[in-house]
């Protein structure tokens, strides 16, 4: 039991992990041992691959090659990966909102009818910040114009991205502009990244992390786009109550799990099972039983109350339990390896993108015209699986928590109007004015195979949350805030400090719950960290100060994907400090890490800050918050 | 004086490189991409381990007493001219009874991919000037071939240079 600790912080993870062994079932656990040890080299970041005159790696020590074939010296190298990495993160992200962009485009043109607008009040707030003249425009028309404005962020263009100019405040786009960072497209400058990181490009590793911090603004713009365009076809999420974690499968159900991250196809799949709940009962199952992993999980979480099953490296886990019928992926963060586990346990593994297949996997191709047939079709299979598992014996952990999710800032800023319907941000202000909230956390980010899962997510909201920091979550950070009950008004009862947990029983009571807001927010899936800006953003309008004032902060304690490097780099471009809980691969540079740990603050206001133990981790943001709160001229208190 | 593999355990950082040309130098192919193209599924004979942070190569030792030797009921494990201590290529065939693997107090010796023989190194993959794959391979200098007393001294040196900067009064 005590190595399976060292694994993972969730007993149901833990009880699927004993099962896995027991079965000889291989997961990412074990196949992380066989990758033992890892690369030096790699884990320093000097090893570059850019050109067939390589590999080359660069000595961390005096009498090893000090330069690769080229002349690349390790500084050179370890920025052109980590700016490599951020348009990696870039691509994935954005090539998520272009998806959902082409969807409103095509509803518009009349070609895809699964996707009307299902939240004219936000495309309507879309428009007005884009500048968009609404007024005597059809919804069709102007679903239209947003969704063409949204395509062209993604070619290159004269001025400023719009979903920059109408997001951030003026002084920080101005001070960014000053710094030449400011991308001209998101396409634009992803494939500037891939240009300048060629061989006999760019060589000065200062210039190189310029051109990716312009490349990571190019990828907020991506994710605030997704939030954006999610929201305006399947509605903004509102607070919802569900429950999360490995017991809220359900033996005499149709168990489908949700896997990736784009609400296109799984908010379909959600309507379609709705309507299909005869089929399955035709089948012999009492029902169809949603469930979600990962960020299509927090998807259909926040807009339909679907149960988050399990996330990130434990996503091979729910098929041992013998009752998961089929798993639909779309993309990103979909380990390869479930095809292998699928085949062990019979159940169903539906890619659905064509540019994401898994060898071993059913496909059903996802189109935007033909989507609720898809959907339909996703379902009658997953029928057909539980029809074919009948009389087998499940074995399903019997832990699961309360989840109350949905927090969208319009959602925080309606319950917070409760309290001050003239000026909701006031009493969030005020109380942090007065330090009963001290500052805010944002965790977000992935689960990683070299933290026990969840670990460093729970002790550092415990930790913070006992010292009056409001925590927000998104990602699978949220995911493991709900598998572990941190999203209950019970858990602020229980881990909140005193001034915190007077506001969030305030804001709670004033919107009838009875009870506090839950201890973490959960604001929703990786992208919705656009969600987290905005908040900041209008905090720091209302308080005419920069957002590298304030005393808010960001944390990815369990990190892994490119993905995160790209939110990482623009949250410290936005001006927060950023906690990373793994060492990033830019050790074997001296020069890039005290760029990202030290001169970025000078210029940018933002900064990393790595810590792997989490109790630090939570003292060094702590210490961060302060350090904002003395300068704002607000009392601070020791640790 | 003949000359050893030595380890400087503080500069391993890991790669496998030794691991990988151990492996490539016992293949028909003697390179990485035609063995690849053949599909020569070669197995080194060097280990690389993680123990906490650090990371560790270990290899055969070729021990002057060598309990392999000692052990080998078969008659297969023998002594070269050069000190190589190998049981292939002797008058004995290795009958796989795995006395040499229990008996090495490095775990040195692992087994072929059949699990019909005994593995371990052989030397046989040095070049022109006599240096094994391993240590041509080893990019950081944690693997070292020099005869003991010039690896002895060159450790004295590190040694003294340490104390010595730690001022007159250090121990």
């Amino acid at each position: 039991m005590k190595d399976l600790a060292a694994k993972a912080a969730d007993p149901a993870v833990r009880e699927l992990l004993e099962k896995a062994r027991r079965q000889g079932v291989e997961t990412v656990w074990d196949r992380y041992e066989a990758q033992l040890p890892q690369c030096g080299f790699g884990e320093l970041g000097v090893c570059c691959r850019n050109c067939v005159q390589g590999p080359c790696r660069i000595s961390p020590f005096e009498d090893g090659p000090q330069r690769g074939i080229c002349g690349a010296t390790a500084d050179t190298i370890v920025a052109r990966n980590l700016v490599r990495a951020i348009a990696a993160g870039t691509a994935a992200h954005s090539g998520h909102a272009r998806h959902l962009a082409h969807a409103l485009h095509r509803w518009a043109e009349g070609k895809a009818p699964d996707y009307p607008v299902r939240d004219e009040q936000k495309l309507r707030a879309v428009a007005a910040r884009l500048g968009l003249q609404a007024q005597g425009f059809s919804v069709k028309e102007l679903a239209s114009r947003v969704a063409s404005e949204a395509l062209a962020q993604f070619s290159e263009g004269e001025g400023v991205l719009a979903w920059l100019k109408s997001t951030l405040p003026p002084g920080r786009l101005e001070a960014l502009g000053r710094l030449g960072v400011l991308p001209r497209g998101i396409d634009t400058a992803i494939s500037e990244v891939m240009h300048r990181t060629h061989l006999g490009v760019d060589a000065d590793p200062v210039n190189l992390l310029l051109g990716g911090i312009s490349c990571a603004l190019a990828d907020y713009a991506g994710c605030h786009l997704a939030t954006d365009l999610a929201d305006i076809l399947f509605g903004t999420p509102a607070p919802v109550v569900s429950e999360a974690n490995l017991g809220v499968l359900k033996a005499d159900h149709v168990n489908i799990a949700l896997h990736g991250h784009n609400p296109l196809l799984s908010d379909l799949v959600v309507r379609a099972a709705r309507e299909m709940q005869e089929e399955a009962r035709a089948a012999g199952a009492a029902g169809v039983n949603l469930v979600g992993i990962c960020c299509t999980g927090n998807e259909v979480l926040m807009r339909h109350g679907v149960p988050p099953l399990t996330h990130s490296v434990s996503q091979e886990l729910p098929m041992l339990t013998g009752a998961l019928d089929t798993v639909v992926v779309d993309y990103q963060c979909v380990y390869p390896s479930l095809a292998g586990v699928a085949e062990c346990t019979g159940t169903r593994l539906i890619t659905t993108m064509g540019m994401a297949k898994i060898p071993g996997a059913a496909h059903v191709e996802f189109t935007e015209e033909e989507a609720a047939e898809k959907a339909r079709e996703i379902v009658r299979l997953a029928v057909e699986a539980f029809a074919a598992r009948r009389g087998r014996p499940v074995h399903i952990p019997p832990h699961k928590s309360r989840v109350v999710a949905g927090f969208s800032v319009e959602a925080v800023v309606a319950a917070l109007s409760r309290l001050d319907a003239a000026d909701p941000l006031k009493p969030l202000l005020d109380n942090i004015a007065a330090g009963n909230i001290q500052g805010v956390c944002l965790f977000a980010g992935c689960n990683n195979v070299k933290v026990p899962q969840d670990e460093n997510f729970l002790v550092m909201a415990r930790e913070l949350a006992a010292r009056d920091v409001l925590c927000l979550a998104t990602g699978c950070g949220a995911g493991a805030y709900a598998r572990h009950g941190y999203l209950t008004p019970e858990a602020t009862l229980e881990y909140a400090g005193p001034g915190l947990k007077a506001v969030l029983t305030a804001i709670g009571e004033a919107n009838g719950l009875g009870g506090p807001l839950p201890l973490v927010l959960h604001l929703g899936s990786c992208v919705d960290n656009s969600r987290a800006v905005d908040l900041a953003v209008a905090v720091a309008s209302r308080l005419g100060v920069d957002t590298a004032q304030l005393p808010v902060v960001a944390s990815a304690p369990e990190f892994k994907t490119e993905k995160a490097v790209a939110i990482g780099t623009w949250a410290v471009a936005l001006g927060f400090p950023v906690h990373l809980g793994l060492v990033p691969p830019v050790l074997g540079s001296a020069a890039v890490t005290e760029v990202l740990t030290a001169k970025a603050r000078e210029i940018l206001g933002g900064y990393f800050m790595v810590e792997t133990d989490p109790v630090k981790a939570a003292e060094k943001i702590y210490a961060a918050i302060g350090e904002r709160r003395r300068a704002l001229g607000l009392a601070t208190r020791p640790w | 004086m003949p000359r050893e593999i030595l380890i400087d355990f503080a500069r391993c950082t890991g790669c496998l490189s030794c691991r990988l040309a151990c492996a490539v130098a016992h293949t028909q192919a003697k390179s990485l991409f035609d063995a690849v193209l053949a599909g020569e599924k070669p197995r080194a004979r060097i280990f690389v381990h993680q123990l906490g942070q650090q990371k560790a190569p270990i290899n055969c030792r070729h021990c002057t007493d060598a309990p392999c030797l000692d052990a080998c009921m078969a008659g297969a494990m023998y002594r070269k001219e050069d000190g190589t201590v190998t049981n292939e290529g002797g008058e004995q065939r290795c009958v796989g009874c795995w006395m040499c693997v229990m008996v090495c107090p490095y775990g040195a010796i692992t087994s072929d991919a059949a699990g019909t023989v005994a593995l371990k190194c052989d030397r046989n993959c040095r070049d022109e000037s006599g240096t094994p794959a391993c240590v041509r391979a080893c990019p950081t200098g944690a693997l070292v071939y020099t005869e003991v007393e010039d690896y002895s001294a060159h450790r004295r040196h590190g040694a003294l240079g340490k104390i010595l900067a730690g001022g007159a009064g250090a121990p």
